[in-house]
């Protein structure tokens, strides 16, 4: 097991460096930072002197290495088109990021497990295949569409919940960036939507999934056998069949919980969610390369750290994986 | 000709076909839409796109069955008199082209590294599979939003065609992993047959045993991924226009329409909005149901 987390650990360093090492060639081959640090009427000894400074006169390696330091300290630099700190811009995104990411996975879970186990018990009767039909539009609804339908249904026509930016926030932490607005009754208003929009697809997901696992582990012998010992529905559902359809469920939403963040950048452009997906889009219009950089090296990380919990949480759940094998994994 | 014709009428995906209502269906739908589109100039009632016949008075009209709708305009107008029947057409054009454009680049490079890797295994196979596997680890959309922005900021001031490309290009980019695997996979079971290795003995060279005899054996499972793929590229390029950054505003794509329709949604114009988001599920949805059918229909194990 120590040797499993080992090699996992190396291959998200390799992973995060091969990341880095784009962000750092986006940084010094599109644009000329000190032209656009200078301006056009600079001198030779100017720019020179600039370089020096910026240590853009040092070998290859070396500049690289100096990105490095510098990104694993959170510095990436002025943002072009606003021309402040781009770890300061991120800082002030990142909590409304994670509280829509993380509103819509508990959206996502806690309705569609349980509607997974419903269609897989339910299977051929009305219910079961309305939720079918249902998911599968879930799936094939392009995000920004559900948005604007959502946007549409409840912002337009029935006005009942506010459709853009987060409403009242309060600052945590006695910090300025640091703001949440799930403290305020303002803010949960104007939550529901954006998180119900980035949920849906999830949920559809993760639906189809249960149910697939499910129908696969009823069919196994233990089940038959619980059956026969004459043990209830109930028990034979939920604490034997549940359980074991949750190894690739776990996968699967761990996995989708990276691409919540970035799908994230949609949903945020739809209701102007003022998160980094917002940061992000109005980077790539601008060619702001700074934030995208950065941005890449967050979402990056994000990954990497979320595959790597995922890979340990395998050992929790499965107690087999825990058995070293002879001869390697 | 006529040949073909008749072994095609004879084939097992006929038959199937014939027999799968969805299918027919689907299909018919697709045809549907990419006929109305690839001849847009003449199928539309107006011109979207004439200044000369853009008539602000006209604008935002109502459906023709709606109260204040007019006849000659069937869906209504947006905000600049654009009839929206013909921006559709006009628009799936767009969708459809830079959709197929992005899926053929994505599988011929995908297809090709597949080959190289499956065939040449060693240092290279296992290189494409990382380079794979980290593409994979990312979600699509990201990735061709940074494509996108790089292409951005490598042309600042690039042109209509440039920008087509670019976004093509970063669409491409995202999609060709999945034929990367699919055929490296089929192309390490091809390999140890008996016709590669009698084909290997006569002394044709890899790079013809490649093309000319494992190609077409690992085509059909590519040919549902492309299906599917046609499906997700032109979702990616709707989502990609929808944010700002794909097709230049000039030559709008469905996902500018519903874009644009966006900005004047609470005013209660829902018809600019809605119809090109229904007429992008509509595609996206036949084509991904045909290319269901069409894998349960290659797949022999099914039948």
């Amino acid at each position: 097991m120590v040797a499993f987390i080992v090699r996992r650990l190396v291959q998200a360093v390799i992973v995060m460096l091969t990341v880095a090492f784009l962000a750092f060639m986006l940084f010094q081959y599109v644009g000329d930072p000190v032209a656009q640090m200078l301006g056009q009427d600079a001198t030779q000894e100017q720019r020179e002197a600039l370089q020096r400074d910026l240590g853009l006169d040092q070998p290859f390696p070396v500049q690289f290495a100096r990105f490095v330091g510098n990104a694993v300290q959170g510095e990436f630099g002025l943002s072009l088109r606003q021309g402040r700190q781009v770890s300061t811009l991120i800082a002030e995104r990142f909590p409304a990021t994670l509280e829509l990411s993380l509103a819509a996975a508990v959206i996502a879970l806690v309705v569609g497990v349980p509607l997974g186990v419903y269609a897989a018990l339910r299977r051929g009767r009305f219910g079961a295949q309305a939720v079918m039909t249902l998911s599968l539009l879930g799936v094939s609804l392009p995000t920004f569409l559900i948005g604007i339908l959502l946007i549409l249904v409840f912002s337009v026509q029935l006005q009942w919940l506010p459709s853009f930016g987060r409403g009242e926030t309060v600052a945590l932490f006695g910090s300025t960036s640091w703001t949440t607005g799930l403290l305020t009754l303002d803010g949960w208003a104007h939550l529901v939507l954006p998180a119900v929009t980035l949920s849906v697809f999830q949920l559809a997901l993760i639906l189809r999934l249960v149910r697939a696992e499910m129908l696969e582990v009823l069919r196994t012998d233990y089940i038959k056998f619980a059956r026969a010992r004459g043990l209830s529905d109930r028990a034979i559902h939920f604490r034997h069949a549940l359980k074991n359809t949750l190894v690739p469920v776990i996968t699967i939403t761990g996995l989708q919980l990276g691409s919540l963040i970035a799908f994230a950048i949609i949903t945020e452009t739809v209701f102007q969610w003022p998160g980094m997906g917002f940061l992000f889009i109005q980077a790539v219009q601008f060619a702001d390369i700074p934030v995208m950089a950065a941005y890449l090296c967050l979402i990056a990380l994000v990954f990497v750290v979320v595959n790597l919990v995922v890979d340990l949480l395998y050992f929790v759940v499965d107690p087999r994986l825990r058995v070293e094998k002879p001869g390697g994994p | 000709m006529k040949a073909a014709l008749a072994r095609w009428r004879d084939s097992d995906v006929w038959h199937s076909f014939r027999r799968s209502p969805t299918a027919i269906v689907a299909a018919v739908i697709a045809a549907l839409c990419l006929f109305c589109s690839l001849f847009a100039p003449w199928v539309a009632p107006h011109n979207p796109f004439d200044l000369a016949t853009l008539n602000l008075e006209a604008s935002r009209l109502p459906p023709a069955w709606m109260d204040g709708g007019h006849p000659s305009h069937l869906l209504g107008t947006d905000d600049q008199g654009r009839d929206i029947l013909s921006a559709l057409f006009y628009g799936a054009r767009i969708s459809l082209l830079v959709g197929l454009a992005s899926v053929l680049l994505s599988l011929v490079v995908g297809v090709a590294l597949g080959l190289l890797a499956g065939f040449v295994g060693g240092a290279v196979d296992a290189f494409i599979m990382r380079v794979c596997d980290v593409m994979l680890s990312f979600p699509s959309i990201l990735v061709a939003l940074l494509i996108d922005g790089v292409g951005r900021a490598i042309f600042p001031d690039a042109h209509d065609t440039l920008a087509f490309g670019v976004l093509i290009f970063a669409i491409a980019l995202t999609g060709w992993v999945q034929y990367a695997r699919t055929v490296r996979g089929s192309t390490l079971v091809e390999r140890q047959r008996e016709y590669v290795q009698a084909a290997r003995v006569i002394g044709v060279a890899p790079l013809r045993i490649m093309a000319r005899h494992v190609l077409p054996n690992v085509m059909g499972p590519v040919l549902v991924l492309a299906t599917i793929q046609v499906a997700a590229a032109i979702l990616t390029e709707a989502t990609l226009s929808f944010l700002g950054v794909g097709v230049p505003p000039t030559s709008p794509s469905l996902g500018t329409l519903i874009r644009t329709g966006n900005d004047t949604l609470f005013s209660g114009d829902w018809w600019i909005t809605i119809f090109p988001g229904l007429m992008l599920v509509l595609i996206a949805l036949s084509v991904n149901l045909l290319g269901d059918w069409l894998r349960d229909a290659l797949n022999p194990k099914l039948q």
